[in-house]
């Protein structure tokens, strides 16, 4: 049992957090959100050229080979500074599941392109009727001669509109919600068919709508095995979910330490309104809340290659611990903040916007509550 | 970063494992499983299995007569014995007083006190709280006024745990009336047979005899008896309440409290007929209190590992008092509305070994609600929650 990183993690999260302390603070980061792509492209190489992008990518295509541990390190980093770049989309769903399911031809293509800050990836699983199932594939893909033609509607992609490639799911066999006969594919994003709408999402990040109409790709666009795209598929989320519980814990972290600083400052009747119990005790509850999250985090990153159901139920046990506690720890932070946490001039209701929709992500806490309990007597 | 235990430590564990199995007797395994109640005998049966093996002080060094196990073996330890219903190891003389006996006590305190405490010769209990002085425990008021090479003490202690068994009592007592009210207080081992001591009942509220009051009545305590320097007393009471950090979270007793829910759950039918277990409403409630308790455990782990590494103790005990807590608590709940009617029939003497009289409603139950009503407990003692609050407040904001 150890819960130390190592040295040279150590010293690649302190030059990460250097760098966004430098270079990251609130008010770049506003400007970056306003900015017409809303994210740095200069933020990204910069990324790339600190290993962030490649550290936890395979040795063999110019990654450095690191483990989950490596990818909570820059997403809790990311989440301390309210990172919008788009890191979960490209490096951990996207060039996961082409690391984990793609062929050698696609690990060569993408990885290396991606360590390097050269390429963007989405994962396009979400539908307009899918919720948070990932089974629920109504985009359909048809063999035509030895490629397949792609046509649906893909919701809410995690910066779709900026992807250089996508990862669709698609049906390739069966009914709407049967986890068998769904596959998934590469897919160009400028490709012929591919209409994407993108949008800012609330947390000053940003997404698409993208509709697919008659796209082709050819043979080499399937991702693993033709009709079983779901395991990997899961498997990419399951590491989603992993990455934002880690972004989610910095997150929290931020934001208590901001509110403390406020409650130590902010005078009322004459005194600190630190002096207060009541706060003190609602501090104090944000607390407990961020380091239960914290060790849930951890459980989550060390279990993410376990056997299936052991992954499922603990991932869940980490989104439904995490979601409950980014929604107390982004509420309070903004309570104890009065009149000035609900106005957009200050960080913390950035912080509390984005620990709500990292709440959200890969299904909220209902959906993982339910999930969870299907492991109940296992 | 590894969360896994080492191959040592899982070899230690299976060792501690087949012990147990092989020496935990039958009849004491059920009384702790079913939560019927325990005898003085019961606790002490246990503990002089566990002193024979040399394993009645994990924490203690070796020097002193204990198993000299690091903070994860210990952690091992604990919820193994959790875990295959062992009796718990009463903390007054092992846990509390034994260690400052250690750290502070003379030389002839040591040789005396603490074989008795391992061998279980001497059953201890500890002299804090008082009516006036609960929260506020420094501004307690029995008296110790010296007199030659005795004390005498007047006063009253009270919440005393188990006093009804004890020999021996560790007491705080106010011996300068004058200073500071941290600074007047002193640390004193005082014989329960002792002319002048009285102990009452307090009855709680789930019908048990488990705490009481003490009065001391010009009690003379020899001066030999107390612990480090007069007037110092208060320094020794913070040493032994900062001791014991990790076990206050019952994470391991939790855990076999959950088992006992889900397989109660399994049998219990909910409205309409089905398994409770599959009722939406009930699976959820259970499915949260079990990944409140899986973060739990690793936040023991977390603070475990932190000890290994003698890094200095943050407010993280505190957390899992408070965590700790109100897991049991919601666990004890859970486990009185998975009876449904049958949590109402009051039946205390189905309580005791050896009952076989009539039970109304399933034998499974009968200790459910009770223990509902006896958790309450658990967020009030061993400094309130509101306390443990008050303590990581003063760590985050220094007010």
């Amino acid at each position: 049992m150890d819960f130390n990183f190592s040295d040279e993690q150590q010293q690649f999260r302190d030059s990460l957090m250097r760098y966004l302390r430098e270079a990251y603070d609130f008010d770049a980061r506003c400007a970056i959100v306003r900015t017409e792509s809303g994210w740095s492209r200069a933020v990204w190489q910069q990324l790339a050229e600190l290993g962030a992008l490649g550290i936890a990518l395979p040795d063999a295509y110019d990654g450095f080979g690191g483990d989950a541990f490596d990818t909570l390190l820059v997403m809790e980093a990311f989440g301390h500074a309210l990172v919008v770049e788009p890191y979960l989309a490209t490096v951990v769903l996207g060039a996961g599941v082409i690391a984990d399911a793609g062929s050698d031809a696609q690990r060569a293509q993408v990885l290396p392109a991606v360590a390097r800050g050269e390429r963007l990836l989405a994962l396009a699983y979400g539908e307009p009727a899918a919720r948070y199932a990932p089974n629920h594939v109504s985009t359909t893909a048809k063999k035509q001669g030895d490629g397949w033609v792609l046509d649906g509607h893909k919701a809410v992609v995690w910066h779709g509109d900026a992807a250089d490639q996508l990862i669709v799911s698609a049906r390739t066999a069966g009914a709407v919600a049967d986890a068998h006969g769904i596959s998934l594919f590469l897919v160009d994003a400028r490709a012929p068919g591919v209409v994407r709408h993108g949008y800012p999402t609330q947390d000053g990040l940003r997404a698409a709508e993208i509709t697919l109409s008659g796209v082709r790709v050819d043979a080499e666009a399937l991702i693993g095995v033709q009709d079983e795209g779901l395991a990997p598929l899961e498997k990419a989320i399951d590491r989603g979910i992993a990455a934002v519980c880690a972004e989610a814990v910095g997150a929290m972290q931020a934001a208590i330490e901001q509110t403390t600083a406020y409650l130590k400052t902010r005078k009322q009747f004459g005194v600190p309104i630190g002096s207060f119990q009541v706060l003190q005790h609602r501090a104090v509850d944000m607390y407990v809340h961020a380091e239960q999250a914290r060790s849930m985090a951890y459980l989550a990153a060390a279990k993410l290659d376990a056997p299936r159901n052991e992954r499922r139920r603990v991932l869940s046990a980490a989104k439904v611990l995490v979601g409950q506690a980014a929604r107390y720890v982004g509420q309070q932070a903004v309570q104890l903040h009065g009149g000035i946490g609900v106005t957009n001039e200050l960080a913390i209701s950035h912080y509390f916007k984005r620990l709500t929709m990292l709440a959200l992500a890969f299904g909220d806490v209902d959906h993982h509550l339910g999930r969870f309990g299907e492991y109940l007597e296992a | 970063m590894d969360l896994n235990f080492t191959p040592e430590e899982q070899s230690f564990r299976a060792e501690v494992r087949a012990f147990i199995d092989a020496h935990l007797p039958a009849d004491l395994r059920a009384k702790v499983l079913e939560g019927r109640r325990m005898t003085k005998e019961d606790y002490l049966r246990w503990h002089r299995i566990l002193y024979r093996q040399g394993w009645v002080a994990p924490h203690w060094p070796k020097a002193f007569g204990g198993a000299g196990w690091n903070a994860v073996q210990q952690h091992i330890f604990h919820e193994e014995c959790a875990d295959a219903g062992a009796p718990a190891l009463m903390p007054f003389g092992l846990v509390m007083v034994g260690p400052v006996i250690m750290a502070f006590g003379t030389p002839a305190q040591q040789a005396y006190f603490l074989p008795r405490i391992l061998s279980g010769e001497h059953w201890w209990c500890q002299g804090y709280s008082e009516p006036g002085s609960g929260s506020d425990l420094a501004s307690l008021k029995t008296r110790a006024e010296r007199r030659g090479d005795v004390y005498i003490v007047n006063g009253q202690k009270t919440w005393t745990t188990l006093a009804q068994y004890a020999d021996w009592m560790f007491c705080l007592v106010r011996t300068d009336p004058q200073a500071r009210k941290q600074e007047g207080i002193s640390f004193l081992l005082i014989d329960m047979k002792s002319p002048g001591i009285s102990v009452r009942p307090i009855i709680m509220l789930d019908g048990e005899h488990e705490v009481n009051e003490v009065f001391f009545d010009n009690v003379e305590v020899p001066v030999a008896n107390r612990i480090g320097e007069e007037n110092k007393g208060w320094t020794y009471a913070k040493f032994l309440l900062a001791h014991e950090r990790t076990g206050i979270a019952e994470v391991g007793r939790s855990k076999r409290w959950l088992k006992r829910l889900k397989a109660i759950a399994a049998r219990e039918r909910a409205c309409g007929g089905g398994r409770l277990i599959d009722d939406p409403r009930f699976r959820d409630r259970i499915a949260q209190v079990e990944i409140e308790l899986m973060a739990l455990e690793v936040t023991t782990l977390r603070v475990i590992a932190a000890e290994m590494e003698k890094k200095a103790p943050g407010p993280e005990a505190s957390l899992l008092k408070i965590r700790g807590s109100e897991i049991q608590q919601t666990l004890s709940e859970l486990l009185m509305l998975a009876l449904g009617p049958y949590a109402a029939p009051y039946q205390p003497a189905a309580l005791d070994a050896g009952y076989d009289g009539p039970i109304v409603g399933p034998e499974y139950g009968v200790a459910h609600t009770g223990l509902y009503f006896n958790m309450r407990k658990t967020t009030i003692y061993g400094g309130s929650n509101e306390i443990q609050r008050n303590i990581i407040a003063k760590m985050m904001l220094g007010f």
